[in-house]
């Protein structure tokens, strides 16, 4: 079966299985990299990418979902960096590993697409799906405080 | 010794020791008794004269699909989901979210497809959401769920007859019968299950009394 998906603003038509995992699809057909393979059941949130800016676990969706629609990686947030939370990400030093920290980003920038001023229980609850094994948990949240424009520690 | 036994042992043959099985409605009818994943047809419970009697038992069985975990546990009383039979709550967390798909970045269709994944052992249908807090079934007995079905006011504005058609048709509900994975389905078939919900409204849509049981 042929997808057609628009990936970080460029059309691309894969030949793919429909059912394959988008995240297949985009790292192994496409070559984008930056999401990683974390848990493969949707428990992590290493590989959180936006499908027409709702964010999905590309390792549990099946890229028939993404045919006709956008996808949005790490690679196509802002490609040469400059978004707010990646800007803010290298300021504060939030990665230590750094293994689920695309995932990471991705999410919190729909959170803050759709609340640029989030209070602390709305960035937990959005950021809820997205372990980071090095628990660089505070830095995260500073830094998405950071991106939204807000002090980095106040509750 | 084999005396001081033997009342026990009639209390275990009459409760039946021929395996598990789903008694119906405690009265004066008895019910042909069945295995805990089947559902009884309305059939079944012609035997029942009384129009009201009957159709309180019938929403009886039905609520031996509605109180199962497979259903249950989306349609908490409160702001997470439950899973597994022993409905423990949503890991990863996940919460209800203004309009009961969760909150940005952890949409319920963040990770629910709109089939199982069955390699990644995740569930799903299509519109997978958790049920409003009016419908709240967690906690509730037979009698409070049969009650806020009818009401219009808490089961979305539907009919009877709307209420009919999606548990016999919708393909969220029916997803109970084929959740995938290692997960324990719901009694019966949605098809069957339709047939008691339809005879249930049909015979008056009476809800059992409140300390009624399956």
């Amino acid at each position: 079966m042929s997808v057609r998906i628009r990936v970080n603003g460029v059309e691309k038509t894969l030949d793919v299985d429909p059912e394959m995992p988008l995240l297949w699809a985009l790292r192994d057909v496409l070559g984008l990299t930056g999401t990683k393979y974390g848990c493969g059941q949707a428990l992590c949130g290493a590989c959180a990418v936006h499908l027409d800016g709702q964010v999905v676990r590309a390792c549990v969706t099946p890229v028939r979902r993404a045919d006709g629609h956008s996808v949005t990686t790490i690679e196509g947030l802002a490609p040469d960096g400059s978004h707010p939370l990646q800007r803010a990400w290298v300021e504060l030093g939030v990665p230590q590993c750094g293994f689920c920290q695309a995932g990471q980003i991705m999410t919190a920038a729909a959170l803050l697409k759709a609340k640029p001023k989030p209070s602390d229980d709305e960035i937990d609850q959005s950021m809820a799906g997205n372990l980071c094994r090095c628990g660089a948990y505070p830095r995260i949240r500073a830094a998405i405080r950071k991106a939204a424009g807000m002090p980095e520690g106040e509750r | 010794m084999h005396q001081r036994l033997l009342p026990f042992a009639v209390a275990f043959v009459f409760a039946g020791c021929g395996g598990p099985t789903a008694d119906g409605p405690k009265g004066p009818t008895a019910l042909r008794k069945v295995a805990p994943n089947e559902l009884r047809a309305p059939s079944d419970f012609t035997s029942i004269a009384d129009t009201r009697e009957r159709s309180r038992a019938l929403f009886l069985e039905a609520s031996r699909v509605i109180t199962h975990p497979r259903c249950v546990n989306c349609h908490p009383n409160g702001d997470i989901p439950h899973q597994g039979m022993n409905m423990q709550l949503h890991d990863p967390p996940a919460v209800r979210g203004p309009e009961n798909h969760g909150v940005v970045g952890m949409e319920c269709t963040s990770c629910h497809q709109d089939k199982n994944q069955e390699l990644a052992r995740v569930p799903g249908a299509p519109h997978w959401a958790l049920a409003p807090i009016s419908m709240a079934w967690v906690g509730k007995s037979p009698r409070d769920i049969c009650e806020q079905i009818k009401d219009p006011k808490r089961n979305g504005g539907k009919t009877l007859a709307q209420i009919v058609e999606h548990n016999a048709h919708d393909e969220l509900v029916g997803w109970g019968w084929h959740p995938g994975a290692d997960r324990e389905p719901v009694p019966g078939t949605q098809e069957q299950f339709g047939a008691i919900v339809a005879a249930w409204a049909e015979s008056g849509a009476e809800c059992p009394a409140e300390g009624a049981r399956p």
